[in-house]
């Protein structure tokens, strides 16, 4: 082999062992205003899915109705309401403080779940 | 599968195990082809008998007062479970018009529309004035009170309501009370009627003799069907107190889209089919949704609720009906 390969293999080694640490720490980019990843909550079979969401402050979540039935998503402290969502709507809210956020479907009272930001 | 926390406490219902109905009195659509159930309620006894329609054997079935409770029929519903849900309210009219003894008004146990929109209850209101009986008296389901408290259905069904649109009315010596318990619902509970309703039916019922027979119309049912999905009021326990001093009381409700009957002293109990989709029966599936069934058998799970009071005789008879 020759020194110009070996150098190049060499180059290439490092230049993956850096990208895969800049995979790995991913906080080496990111500054103080990157918003926090969105959050799903699935609504199927009259239950929400997950029931108990643990997300940071900041998060947007979204619940997307997979039932043939409308439902709501409605907090139980008055924080927020959705309008009723029909089959693949959506509804989102913005969780700027950390607590714990029940909430239940006001049409279906028995559905309950919760969002815990941190 | 059997909700064992059903409270039924009258131990004098017949063994009705030969008309395909069980001990606790759980009625299906599905069984009905072609014909319908008599319930005569007599002298404190449930007495139930199978008869083939237009042969009519049960001779004081005809009686004073005839009205029909149809339910559910969730206009804009568009789902598998039933992609045309104003043709099969059609088939419902059809059916009503097709009765022996012609009603003389229709009750409508809520869940009008699908999801509170004014085309859907325009609709509703179109088919409907196809129906013999041009009189219709309605209760909300939680589908006719979406985002507005329900302020439209208010506009369109009672105005100048009290309250949330509760009311009472008499007919041929029988007191009709209708209830809203669909408004102002907790996390995790049921139905709710609420205090103040609470009150105005304690009012509404305080002068009237005890031999009035009354009828309560409300979409959740008033007893405990399945407390796991929600089929049940909170506070209709006190509700029933109020009406304990009467000889007959009926309470019809809808909601669950099957029909089911419980009798308690004096209080029957019953809900009926949905005009629109069946939903599984207490336990069978996962949840209380939209059922799917054949396109040929959508119609025999589907029904209309007709009543009869022969009041010389003091009993009433409920038939259920489906739409095959």
């Amino acid at each position: 082999m020759t020194k110009r390969i070996i150098a190049a293999r060499f180059l290439a080694s490092i230049l993956t062992v850096a990208a895969a640490l800049m995979i790995a720490s991913p906080n080496l980019q990111a500054n103080a205003d990157q918003p926090a990843a969105p959050a799903d909550v699935k609504i199927d079979n009259f239950a929400f899915g997950p029931q108990s969401l643990t997300v940071k402050a900041g998060t947007t979540v979204t619940w997307t109705n997979r039932d043939d039935i409308p439902h709501t998503v409605v907090s139980s402290d008055g924080v927020f309401k959705s309008k009723a969502r029909d089959t693949d709507e959506t509804f989102s809210y913005k969780f700027e403080k950390a607590g714990t956020y029940s909430y239940f479907c006001s049409l279906h009272p028995k559905m309950t779940g919760q969002v815990v930001v941190q | 599968m059997r909700n064992d926390k059903q409270d039924l406490s009258d131990q004098k219902m017949q063994d009705l195990n030969n008309d395909g109905i069980d001990g606790r009195g759980f009625l299906k659509c599905m069984a009905w082809a072609g014909t319908g159930l008599v319930w005569t309620f007599s002298g404190g006894v449930p007495v139930s008998r199978a008869f083939a329609r237009g042969l009519n054997h049960v001779a004081n079935s005809s009686g004073e007062l005839s009205f029909v409770q149809i339910s559910d029929s969730h206009m804009g519903f568009n789902k598998p479970a039933n992609p045309d849900v104003a043709a099969t309210l059609q088939a419902a009219v059809d059916k009503i018009n097709a009765l022996k003894v012609q009603p003389e008004f229709l009750l409508h146990t809520g869940d009008i529309s699908q999801l509170s929109k004014p085309e859907q209850f325009d609709t509703v209101n179109q088919i409907l004035k196809g129906a013999s009986a041009k009189d219709v008296f309605f209760v909300p389901g939680e589908h006719d009170v979406l985002d507005d408290n329900g302020q439209l259905f208010l506009e369109r069904y009672r105005k100048n309501a009290k309250g949330a649109g509760w009311h009472s009315f008499d007919h041929k010596g029988v007191h009709f009370i209708g209830l809203v318990n669909v408004l102002n619902l907790k996390a995790g509970g049921f139905g709710s009627l609420g205090q103040e309703q609470l009150k105005w039916i304690a009012d509404d019922v305080q002068h009237l003799k005890s031999s009035t027979p009354i009828v309560v119309f409300a979409h959740v049912p008033l007893w405990t069907v399945y407390p796991e999905w929600g089929w049940g009021t909170d506070d209709s326990a006190q509700a029933l107190a109020y009406l304990k001093k009467f000889g007959s009381v009926t309470v019809l409700n809808g909601h669950i889209h099957q029909t089911m009957q419980k009798v308690e002293g004096k209080v029957t109990f019953h809900t009926a089919c949905s005009t629109a989709f069946p939903q599984p029966q207490p336990g069978k599936a996962d949840s209380p949704g939209p059922m799917k069934v054949p396109a040929d058998q959508l119609r025999s799970v589907l029904g209309i609720t007709d009543v009869n009071y022969a009041q010389n005789h003091h009993s009433l008879a409920i038939v259920d009906s489906n739409l095959a």
